[in-house]
């Protein structure tokens, strides 16, 4: 296996090329601007096509019809620009359009700040857009994980027909660190995974109505619109085959700390510091934030569990709410927070998880 | 073992690249762990530039921490702004052309490199960043040199002109990190 030194955004655009994506559109913001660059160059290579929009609400458009088209595309965007996009994100859903894109977030709301932050996760797990649609969120915290999620995310797209969110932040876009890449597909996989959609992809048809792909992002019919969102429930409910979490040093822990993305691996070094002082730490990390391992913190021992020490560069804290439901009360919880663009110390979890002890 | 660096100057000095360099020879040589994590304004020149290098045997947390093993200043703004992130007997490598030796720490090691004036000694004042890379490895010996020179032979194979120039700015810095060692 060789091991490559990449930039995050740059290794997220080279996996996704490699899964197969043929068409990115987007528009410039930091920190994720090394994406486009990243496709510009590199999709021609491969007879793809890439477009720097007009604006983040063009872009996403671009996405929703290469992507009807049987294509698989992608765009990507931070925190504003996400927002931005929000209107063509329902449109995929409603739609039931496979397409990926990323958040390499920053800080918020508003225009917020250009350094990192970990600000958006109750839009990326709750509410993207309008209408009550939902995503397979995946929160990498290491440039290998976000190459390996970017891959597999079209799979994940392809096979619900739904958009999948890669919610990454400001450091994992910008820090360089060895990766292996996966294998890139042939242009034969990449014609047979186009040619798999043409049933439902609009791709040009006869005009014989009953067979004609359509792409209809509402309904006319309330019936017809009350059964695209029971169809849309009975996805989203079989998601919990997909939830994925990291367990860390928690068999014996007193005290476990719940972090995500950038932060949780910050958290990891700061479980084993404390490891070495003999303290019981151990480290619950969400990899998919939505759908949410609930199970996973809801089955802690609560006999031994002192309390959930929450990690988050966010201020308030977000995914504390989901904390909370797992853990219905049954030990105290309390923050480890920064924002701003300030990075979660490992030191400041250290000295959370002693406070919590003393 | 995790070793933390700090690299500062002024952007356009070349330390981005100087941390590059020496992050992709560690992915490229060894089996270790590296992470490379710049920071840096909108400026491409002026104003002030830096990035850390963890290199460690475990998974790397932090790609950023706050205490650093190995501080690297190529100008005086960034001996202010992070002499007090060097831990105890921590080293400290200055561009001493520009970097004033006072830094109000007795309980560091100080390894001087006046790199600046080197560099125009060379012919380029835009090697200092090589120069510094080689004092840095020639006093620590984090990994071989041989293996960073080929990084960087690699990294400017587009421009062959180049290499003679990096080459002799690449060993006066090893030779002056190893006469401080």
């Amino acid at each position: 296996m060789t091991r490559v030194f990449m930039k995050g955004c740059e290794a997220i655009a080279e996996a996704a090329v490699r899964a197969g994506c043929r068409f990115f559109a987007g528009y410039p913001i930091t920190p994720q601007n090394e994406i486009p660059e990243y496709f510009a160059r590199r999709l021609p290579e491969v007879n793809g096509t890439f477009v720097q929009g007009e604006s983040e609400v063009a872009s996403i458009s671009m996405v929703y019809g290469a992507a009807s088209a049987g294509i698989r595309a992608m765009t990507s965007s931070s925190s504003p620009g996400i927002s931005l996009k929000s209107e063509g994100i329902s449109y995929c859903a409603a739609a039931r359009i496979p397409m990926v894109y990323s958040n390499i977030s920053r800080g918020g709301p508003g225009v917020g700040a250009i350094q990192p932050a970990q600000m958006d996760y109750l839009q990326a797990t709750k509410a993207s857009g309008n209408g009550g649609f939902e995503m397979l969120v995946f929160a990498p915290s290491t440039v290998q994980e976000a190459v390996d999620m970017t891959y597999h995310a079209f799979d994940y797209a392809d096979r619900d027909r739904n958009p999948v969110l890669i919610l990454a932040d400001g450091v994992i876009g910008a820090m360089m660190e060895p990766v292996v890449l996966p294998e890139m597909k042939s242009e034969e996989e990449v014609r047979s995974i186009q040619e798999a959609k043409r049933v439902w992809a609009c791709v040009g048809h006869k005009l014989d109505y009953p067979n004609r792909a359509w792409i209809e992002p509402g309904h006319w019919q309330t019936s017809d619109m009350q059964r695209a969102n029971e169809e849309a429930a009975a996805l989203y409910k079989s998601w919990e085959k997909d939830v994925q979490v990291e367990c860390y040093q928690t068999e014996d822990a007193q005290i476990v700390i719940t972090a995500y993305g950038i932060s949780a691996r910050i958290a990891k070094s700061a479980v084993n510091l404390l490891r070495k002082e003999g303290i019981r730490a151990g480290l619950i990390r969400p990899i998919t934030v939505h759908p949410f391992p609930y199970d996973a913190i809801a089955s802690l021992d609560y006999s031994r569990v002192k309390a959930i020490l929450d990690v988050e560069m966010s201020i308030p804290a977000q995914m504390l709410q989901d904390v909370q439901l797992a853990v219905k009360d049954r030990c105290p919880i309390t923050t480890c927070l920064c924002s701003g663009g300030n990075i979660m110390g490992r030191e400041m979890i250290i000295d959370a998880v002693k406070n919590l002890l003393k | 073992m995790e070793t933390n660096l700090c690299v500062a100057g002024f952007g356009g000095q070349g330390v981005m690249t100087l941390g590059k360099f020496l992050a992709s020879a560690t992915c490229d040589s060894t089996d270790k762990n590296v992470t490379f994590f710049p920071s840096y304004g909108a400026e491409q020149r002026g104003g002030t530039a830096n990035c850390f290098v963890v290199i460690s045997d475990e998974e790397v947390g932090a790609p950023l921490g706050n205490v650093m093993d190995d501080l690297i200043v190529m100008n005086e703004p960034s001996l202010k702004k992070f002499i007090n992130t060097l831990k105890p007997n921590g080293t400290l490598f200055i561009n001493s052309s520009i970097v004033p030796e006072e830094t109000g720490r007795d309980d560091i090691k100080l390894v001087k490199a006046p790199v600046t004036e080197l560099a125009l000694e060379l012919g380029n004042a835009k090697v200092l960043n090589v120069i510094m890379l080689g004092v840095y490895v020639g006093y620590t010996n984090v990994i071989s040199p041989e293996i960073v020179w080929d990084t960087i032979e690699h990294k400017l194979g587009k421009k062959p002109k180049l290499l003679p120039l990096n080459k002799a700015a690449f060993e006066k810095g090893l030779e002056l990190g190893r006469s401080q060692r």
